[in-house]
């Protein structure tokens, strides 16, 4: 079934966030990428953008679904992944190597809040 | 909330781990290995669909011609055994009840193949519009399970795996075959714009005919999911999104299943002056310039006025494109008209283009 991988925060929407220093990257579980199916589709804000946590900023869209993405964390958006342009169907080959968008943390404590492995498990149960 | 119900194929679609989801009262299948394997699967080769919440509703007696024709736009008057007739059945205000399938089964009975969800709305409607006809109306959606067997090869798969000859049937046509000791109904039809065949039998039968086509491993199993990207492409339309109790099958566009020089059907004169009016709405394509996809709901604007609704859109599968059907004002259904779909925060650019994106590929 859906994998779920040490190492990284997630929020109960299905986002995870790795964090390295004080920039984060943001993209959706192998749970998410499979109740969605095939991706066709994702929707991305632009570079230098601010978002709060819990805001949405895009989406992900399947063949029959569009899905809401919302930020695990406040801050700016730094980079976004424009290898999913192309090839959304990227995110369903493996969820947790291609990130949705990069961004510098506002605020670092929010990350506290977030689920861990163990924990974002039993939401998906 | 009313419980799901179950096809005669339900575990057979959990055992082969289908994603299930609730379709028109049913607990149904959406997709097994995937919608775009399974969509392709169709367009090319063999795809099997368990299409066994679809309702079925028989209309005999004395009166059974002049009452069909009555309640249905098409026209069956001397329906020769065998031939099928798609139509719709409308309200006096020329809203639409259902589309629907008429088999003539020879000896003035008719076979009535309704949409799932409306199998309790239309038996209610057909009995209650009987009152002074000569008919029994005999509801065998309980009965029946059906399997749609859709792609180029159908016919060679139907022939050899199942065991049934059917190659001499003509689009649009039926026959009985006995088999196993029961009488079941196979047609030359489907809603995938691919040639294909529908069969009607017992849960027993039908669960047979679904073992040894998926043991064959010649037919895909193939969920509502791609059913709905399938008949998307070719510009069927599904009821409850291209027509519903405010969308007339003249806004629809199906004017050709409307005879309005028949002597008179429900709906006819409120048609008939929709015509003569000319239309203030209809169902258009829409193609997007950008990959965003315009989902049912999303609304149509033009310098800013929202003017339509998107009824069903995908990014197509047939053909790379962002495109969309949708109920807009008449008076911008002009091809190339450009249009605004407001996807989220957004508006994204389009053009009114045909709504057939993909061709159909009949055999008929």
């Amino acid at each position: 079934m859906s994998k779920v991988i040490e190492g990284i925060k997630y929020a109960d929407s299905h986002e995870w966030v790795k964090v390295e220093g004080n920039i984060g990257l943001i993209g959706i579980s192998d749970y998410a990428q499979h109740s969605l199916g095939d991706i066709v589709y994702v929707d991305l804000p632009s570079e230098g953008e601010e978002i709060s946590k819990g805001e949405e900023f895009g989406a992900v869209e399947s063949v029959k679904a569009a899905s809401d993405l919302y930020s695990p964390v406040s801050g700016t958006i730094i980079e976004i992944n424009s290898a999913l342009e192309g090839e959304p169907e990227l995110i369903n080959q493996d969820a947790y190597e291609n990130w949705l968008i990069k961004v510098e943390l506002a605020d670092p404590s929010e990350l506290d809040s977030l689920l861990d492995a163990a924990e974002y498990e039993k939401v998906c149960e | 909330m009313e419980e799901l119900k179950n096809t005669c194929l339900h575990d057979k679609h959990v055992d082969l781990g289908a994603k299930m989801s609730p379709f028109g009262g049913f607990d149904m299948p959406i997709e097994y290995s995937g919608i775009k394997d399974e969509h392709n699967a169709v367009r090319s080769a063999c795809g099997v669909f368990d299409v066994s919440h679809m309702g079925e509703i028989f209309v005999s007696g004395p009166d059974a011609e002049k009452y069909v024709n009555h309640i249905f736009t098409n026209d069956i008057t001397d329906a020769p055994y065998g031939k099928i007739y798609y139509g719709i059945m409308c309200y006096p205000n020329g809203g639409s009840v259902d589309d629907l399938l008429v088999y003539a089964m020879g000896e003035g009975r008719y076979l009535l193949v309704v949409n799932a969800s409306n199998i309790d709305k239309d038996y209610a409607w057909i009995v209650e519009q009987s009152a002074g006809y000569d008919v029994v109306i005999d509801n065998q959606s309980d009965y029946y399970g059906q399997v749609a067997v859709q792609g180029p090869k159908s016919e060679e798969v139907v022939e050899r795996v199942l065991g049934l000859t059917v190659g001499d049937l003509a689009f649009y046509i039926f026959k009985e075959i006995e088999v196993e000791g029961e009488t079941i109904i196979v047609s030359r039809t489907g809603y995938t714009g691919e040639d294909g065949f529908e069969l009607y039998g017992s849960h027993t039968y039908i669960n047979k005919v679904w073992d040894v086509l998926i043991a064959s491993g010649e037919a895909v199993p193939c969920g509502l999911g791609c059913r709905d990207t399938l008949r998307f492409e070719v510009a069927l339309p599904l009821y409850g999104h291209e027509l519903s109790d405010e969308i007339t099958p003249l806004e629809a566009g199906l004017g050709i299943f409307v005879k309005l020089d028949k002597e008179e059907f429900i709906g006819k004169n409120a048609l008939a002056e929709q015509k003569a009016l000319g239309l203030k709405k209809k169902i258009v394509g829409i193609e997007l310039l950008d990959r965003a996809i315009p989902r049912a709901g999303y609304p149509i604007e033009v310098e800013g006025e929202e003017m339509g609704v998107v009824t069903t859109g995908y990014h197509c599968l047939s053909v790379d494109k962002s495109v969309c059907m949708a109920l807009i004002e008449a008076r911008y259904s002009a091809l190339e008209t450009p249009v605004e779909v407001r996807i989220r925060k957004k508006t994204f650019a389009g053009k009114v283009v045909k709504k057939k994106f993909y061709q159909k590929n009949y055999k008929k």
